[in-house]
């Protein structure tokens, strides 16, 4: 075979691209639906993006989740039809949004269910589980928020760093067990962002993909924090290694409460919120496992208390614009994105750890010793029984 | 539970009025969670009256307040109506009342902007209001141009072969049937489609009023047909639009016009599928009732009457005061669902 010229190879490249295009304007001008679906009624779905409650009423965010133009008719609101606005007007194509204003007494702590009925009289419906009044941006929700994600983010985690004078005294075996202790608290988390992620997957409009956006995004994750860990180690060879691996799991775990923030912010946004002073306790225990993650690869460092401060924060600061994020300008594909990106990060964090912490130790030989097998199973049932106090 | 889940229960702002009302009882040295009511509350601007549909429907195909007057196609212009309906007197002064109907599939715009695919008489639903005389002889050529097999099945008496409802009365798409009975007894009826499966052929709109009335007649008065009817139109076995005349709230925005003084006759027909039973009530006034027409004797005085499937009553009054008179269905889910309008009376002749 003869070499062709470049210019060639790029138009013997195009050509498949251009015959491509062709097939898509010949099926689009024959217009195949008209007989492949006959009189069959258009695909109907929307999803709901935000719900807004305030004063003058509710105020819903939709799209168009269908393949199909959707006009909304009618709007009922706990089975009542209620005068509302939509902006923009009219049929909403695919993936168009609107706003839907509705002027209806809402209740206090009570329940509400709001219907859209189509022209084809299908009903998309939405349960406001708990109506409270939603925050709007303004310097006071900003402070209430950020103290939430100090209180459920920052604190815990800074709780659990104060573990770090003890974990330096232990003898080498009891250091294994807090170690692998952490790698089951770390296995935890993954897991449980794995499960709340596919939970957020299935909750976005399916043209977004949730899974696979989920899982692309734990990809990404991983691979960035093993990009960031390399660059650490070549860049700045005066950090040891176990600062390393303590900074990459606080990134790990920052990611992750970051994705919790907008979960907190997601509740509100879909007015989903109910109090539970108790519920705050637990997660608080819960979270201040996250601490003792990040310390357990210093004990036989000495870290001064601003390298503390600093991983601390790492790990629970982005609670707090993960919350304002997520309570001003939620988006379940930022949610799943995030989430995704969390787990792949604790993975990453996960093998880092186990790395340093094998040493020169065949990896079986690590694993079988009681004290990391016990570990590993203590880490997840600490997890386990702090969230049943949560649950 | 997870934590995820956990947090959608918490909710930010609450979380903070925990930790406020901790700090607080800490503080005081009360013990006690926080609760609702330590939440300010939002004070609501909502207009109270926004309770409605948004619109309004095209009454080109049909009219509601037409419809509310009409009976044997009294509402077609005058070189349409014989098509439809003729009347031959007969020797012993009744009349020959022939009819002809067409079953046809048909877009209905119910509410404004929402469009149910009926299956109708004659266009529309319900479908048109027949009216004899007691002894009349009613003969109905009825034409299936649908999809589907219908029937017309008669209240009233009749002998079983023009009943409508039997398997081999069942009249096929592009076949025809002709039904021919005596209107009897005086009263107020209805009829309906009687092919299977029932809830389907009735809820989609295959019904109508059968007026007949009494040898001697009634007192004049303003008479107004009104049927109660429900749409499935996402077809989950329940109603999401209730109306009388089938289009939702439609007299909130066209009151039906009456006199102050005038007696007022209502033709109720209740064909409401799913929900065992429907009712009307009138605001600031009372009404006779005359349950089935069958009786010229007044039995109840009320301002709210409740009818079963299938069953209908007259009712008579007259209005003392001019101004707006709310009616609707008692039952407020109905009644916020399009089942609900406005008398409007006026004063002079």
């Amino acid at each position: 075979m003869t070499r062709a010229s470049p210019l060639g190879s790029a138009g013997l490249a195009l050509l498949p691209i251009a015959l491509l295009a062709a097939l898509v304007a010949a099926v689009v001008a024959s217009r195949p639906e008209r007989t492949l679906n006959r009189g069959a009624p258009p695909v109907e779905d929307v999803s709901f993006q935000r719900v807004l409650l305030h004063a003058g009423g509710i105020e819903l965010h939709v799209v168009n989740n269908g393949p199909d133009p959707i006009r909304i008719a009618q709007v009922t609101v706990d089975e009542a039809y209620w005068t509302f606005e939509q902006e923009p007007a009219g049929a909403l194509r695919h993936l168009e949004r609107a706003r839907i204003r509705i002027p209806y007494p809402w209740v206090q702590g009570e329940a509400h269910e709001v219907k859209l009925v189509t022209s084809t009289g299908l009903t998309l419906g939405h349960t406001i589980e708990v109506a409270v009044e939603t925050p709007r941006p303004g310097l006071r929700e900003l402070a209430l928020f950020a103290l939430v994600g100090l209180y459920v983010g920052v604190i815990p985690v800074a709780l659990g760093l104060l573990w770090y004078p003890v974990l330096g005294r232990l003898p080498r075996g009891a250091l294994d067990f807090a170690i692998a202790l952490t790698v089951g608290l770390l296995l935890f988390l993954l897991v449980e962002s794995l499960r709340e992620g596919l939970e957020a997957a299935s909750e976005v409009a399916s043209s977004y993909q949730g899974v696979a956006l989920l899982s692309f995004a734990a990809l990404f994750g991983y691979l960035a924090i093993e990009a960031f860990g390399a660059w650490l180690r070549k860049g700045r060879a005066r950090v040891s290694t176990h600062v390393t691996v303590a900074l990459l799991v606080s990134v790990g775990i920052g990611l992750h409460n970051f994705a919790e923030g907008l979960a907190i912010g997601a509740a509100f946004a879909l007015g989903r919120a109910t109090l539970g002073t108790l519920l705050i306790v637990g997660f608080t225990l819960h979270n201040t496992t996250e601490g003792l993650a990040i310390v357990a690869p210093l004990a036989r460092e000495r870290a001064r208390l601003a390298l503390l401060a600093l991983l601390g924060l790492v790990a629970g600061g982005p609670t707090i614009p993960g919350a304002w994020l997520g309570g001003f300008l939620f988006s379940s594909v930022l949610a799943v994105a995030s989430l995704g990106a969390g787990a792949g990060a604790i993975a990453q964090v996960v093998v880092q750890i186990l790395r340093s912490s094998v040493g020169e130790r065949a990896v079986a030989d690590y694993l079988r010793s009681g004290a990391v097998a016990g570990g590993l199973l203590a880490g997840a049932g600490v997890m386990y029984l702090t969230g049943m106090i949560v649950g | 539970m997870t934590r995820r889940e956990v947090f959608k229960l918490l909710g930010a702002g609450t979380a903070v009025a925990g930790v406020v009302a901790a700090a607080r009882a800490a503080r005081t040295g009360a013990a006690g969670p926080a609760r609702w009511a330590d939440e300010p509350r939002a004070s609501h601007t909502a207009h109270p009256h926004a309770m409605g549909v948004v619109g309004r429907v095209n009454t080109d195909a049909y009219d509601p307040a037409v419809f509310l007057r009409s009976w044997n196609f009294s509402h077609l212009p005058d070189h349409l109506r014989p098509a439809h309906y003729r009347e031959t007197p007969r020797p012993d002064g009744t009349l020959l009342r022939e009819y002809v109907f067409d079953a046809l599939d048909r877009e209905i715009e119910i509410a404004p902007g929402l469009y149910f695919p009926a299956w109708t008489f004659n266009g529309q639903v319900p479908g048109p209001t027949l009216r004899a005389r007691e002894g009349d002889r009613i003969r109905i050529l009825f034409r299936n141009q649908a999809s589907h097999p219908h029937t017309i099945h008669f209240h009233g008496w009749h002998p079983p072969e023009m009943d409508g409802s039997l398997p081999d009365q069942i009249v096929e798409p592009g076949k025809e049937f002709l039904y021919e009975f005596d209107a009897d007894p005086a009263g107020l009826h209805l009829y309906h489609c009687h092919a299977v499966p029932l809830k389907r052929h009735i809820h989609k709109g295959l019904y109508g009023v059968f007026i007949v009335d009494p040898r001697e007649g009634r007192p004049p008065a303003d008479e107004l047909v009104m049927v109660m009817n429900g749409f499935d139109t996402n077809f989950d076995g329940e109603n999401e639009v209730y109306a009388v005349n089938t289009v939702a709230h439609f007299h909130m925005h066209e009151p039906v016009r009456v006199r102050v003084g005038d007696l007022v006759r209502i033709y109720l027909v209740n064909v409401t599928e799913f929900d065992p039973i429907n009712s009307f009530h009138l605001h600031g006034m009372f009404f006779h009732v005359y349950r089935t027409g069958t009786s010229l004797r007044t039995e109840e005085y009320t301002d709210t009457i409740m009818l079963c499937q299938g069953e209908r009553a007259i009712l008579e009054t007259r209005f003392r005061w001019p101004g707006s008179f709310m009616f609707h269905a008692h039952q407020s889910e109905f009644a916020e669902l399009g089942w609900m309008g406005l008398f409007e009376a006026v004063e002079g002749r």
